[in-house]
């Protein structure tokens, strides 16, 4: 059945159902009363009417076709797409989390709360950071929230002028999006050759209007920024703050911390370095710390310990507000505190070195195949330039889409921008020595292929559920919805 | 890569072609190359007043995303629809579809520009 490949509209038969309700046994309001004629569906609803068993095999073969890091090796750089530690789902299926209600009065939640406040310390200590808040529901909304936080802080200092937030070309898309969302003007600055920050054009820029820098560090290239301190240091002399973007911080943990090298606000992803699931596998979050001097400016409530007791704290005049309904994404919240508690400080040190370790390997056995642009020692990740000089027929894209074939998730392609080709490869810590060979070997296998067979490539993948898409005309013609 | 003759080109890869005191604007073919497959053009409302070096749109492929800077301050007189409705065209031929005209309000600025053949070797030095 690798082949099936219905919409569940086509396994629609007129009058089967999957189950039979009861009558109603309130009084049935009439929708019309209710709802504006304007807004009212006209005619019948046409849902797919399918049997039980027939949803659950449309979808369980419909979730054979999936590929996630339970299935196969999943290098993408800069996603952290590491293991997902079993123990993780056990403890928030646990039945006092998952029966909570976020209504519940505090002081019935006692457990859940504590959970929180211990998680968002925990996060302090990991960041160097004086306290976070769990709220924002992913990566960019924790950047979102840091700027706001930013802003609020410039204002409260009547320096409503500082409105321009510097980010380098080799920055994740989401920095200057988020920034732009967030009210801010947005300067790039150009990279030097190896991905890190230029002073000089940092320099140029910083001024009386500098809301601030967004930076991560390792580098988009996995590398760390080795000026950290002297770039700080300008920006906090030109009034400006440091945003940490998280991305790379499964790569420092235990080893340098942000809070450390001057940076005023971070945001982790606890989808990528503690380990809950990504993407596809579940909601994200993206806790957002802060130094001490923005701490009154952190969303509300604000998880307070008041005696033995903890409190959902609202009474924080100078905050930024709710940023997300009730407390944030609670069961990845719970994730993450697993993972960092069955890991401790020791563990989640050697997670980091490990994660190092494995790309240096990648790196240092592909760098004779492959257009390796900065040859350095990495940290996490590391970026090739795709397949070389001499073979410039045959793409990154196709070096991609060849990969499929072999069984494994591509990494991430022609990202960062600054790198021509870009193949960025992260394996995480989980990934044995023999699965990291099994994957330079087909690596390598490809390179021999793109010299001796470069049609194999232009024309892959060639075993997977379809064929090379269509991007093009995806985008330009797409058919979004399902017609008969 | 193609050029023009009596264009005058920007180093953000646009192009200018005057006809009085009205400056048609697109992208070079050099910068629909480099894009690749044009999927989605932006562009702002005729009216505006913009100055030169201004964000006036965006145009993106299916790898890249890119936006354009107005090589002459001036109003915006006129965008060109079908450019919108069709992004394919600025890959068929990216100087016959411009994408909006300005009517300057200083053309001495057009004096920091390049012509063909200075645009030409600024594309060789960045490949």
């Amino acid at each position: 059945m690798k082949n099936y490949e219905k919409l569940i509209f086509e396994v629609s038969k007129a009058g089967r159902t999957a189950c039979s309700l009861p009558a109603c046994d309130v009084p049935e309001p009439d929708a019309s009363s209710m709802i504006p004629e304007a807004m009212r569906q006209s005619g019948e609803v046409e849902l797919p009417e399918v049997s039980e068993v027939d949803v659950v095999r449309h979808y369980t073969l419909l979730s054979n076709k999936n590929y996630g890091v339970d299935t196969g090796f999943y290098p993408l750089g800069s996603c952290t797409m590491k293991y997902n530690p079993k123990i993780n789902e056990d403890m928030a299926a646990l039945p006092g989390f998952t029966g909570m209600h976020p209504y519940q009065p505090a002081g019935t939640a006692q457990g859940s709360l504590q959970l929180m406040y211990e998680l968002g310390e925990m996060l302090s200590e990991i960041g160097g950071m004086a306290q976070f808040s769990l709220q924002p529901a992913a990566g960019a909304h924790g950047e979102l929230a840091g700027l706001m936080i930013m802003k609020a802080y410039h204002a409260s200092r009547g320096e409503q002028k500082r409105n321009k937030i510097i980010v380098p070309d080799s920055a994740h898309g989401t920095n200057p999006a988020s920034a732009a969302v967030a009210g801010f003007e947005i300067i790039e600055i150009k990279s030097d050759e190896k991905g890190a920050v230029d002073i000089e054009s940092l320099k140029a820029v910083l001024s009386d209007e500098t809301a601030g820098l967004m930076l991560t560090n390792p580098s988009t290239l996995g590398l760390f920024e080795k000026n950290i301190k002297e770039i700080a240091d300008l920006v906090h002399e030109a009034g400006g703050l440091l945003y940490y973007d998280g991305a790379n911080m499964n790569a420092i943990m235990g080893m340098a911390r942000p809070g450390d090298m001057g940076f005023d606000v971070v945001h982790f992803n606890l989808h990528k370095t503690f380990s809950t699931p990504h993407g596809g596998g579940g909601p994200g979050s993206g806790p957002v710390g802060v130094a001490r001097q923005l701490v009154e400016f952190l969303p509300v409530p604000v998880i307070e310990k008041a005696g033995d007791q903890y409190v959902l704290n609202y009474d924080k005049p100078k905050s930024i507000g709710k940023v997300k309904s009730f407390y944030g994404n609670f069961g990845v919240m719970v994730k993450a505190y697993a993972y960092i508690l069955t890991m401790g400080a020791e563990g989640l040190t050697k997670a980091s070195k490990m994660a190092v370790l494995n790309a240096n390997y990648i790196k240092e056995k592909l760098k004779q195949h492959y257009y390796l642009p900065i040859d350095e020692v990495c940290k996490h990740e590391f970026v090739l330039g795709g397949l070389g000089e001499d073979l410039h027929e045959v793409s990154t894209l196709d070096v991609a889409k060849r990969l499929l074939d072999y069984g494994y998730h591509p990494p991430t392609i022609y990202f960062p921008l600054i790198v021509h080709s870009a193949i960025m490869i992260e394996p995480t810590e989980t990934e044995s020595l023999e699965t990291l060979d099994r994957f330079i070997d087909v690596m390598i296998k490809i390179a021999q292929e793109a010299r001796e067979n470069p049609e194999l490539l232009k024309s892959a993948p060639h075993h997977t559920p379809v064929r090379r898409l269509d991007e093009v005309k995806a985008a330009r013609t797409p058919v979004l919805k399902w017609e008969q | 890569m193609k050029t023009i003759e009596g264009l005058f080109y920007s180093k953000d890869h646009e192009w200018v072609r005057v006809e009085g005191s009205k400056a048609y604007v697109g992208i070079t073919d050099y910068a629909q190359h480099a894009l690749g497959d044009i999927v989605y053009v932006e562009l702002p409302e005729a009216g505006a007043s913009m100055k030169q070096d201004e964000t006036f749109g965006s145009v993106e492929s299916v790898k890249a995303a890119s936006d354009m800077i107005l090589p002459v301050s001036g109003t915006i007189t006129e965008v060109n629809d079908a450019v919108t409705e069709d992004p394919a065209l600025v890959n068929q031929d990216a100087f016959e579809n411009w994408m909006l005209i300005v009517e300057m309000s200083d053309p001495t600025e057009l004096e920091h520009l390049m012509n063909a053949v200075a645009y030409k070797e600024f594309c060789g030095e960045e490949a």
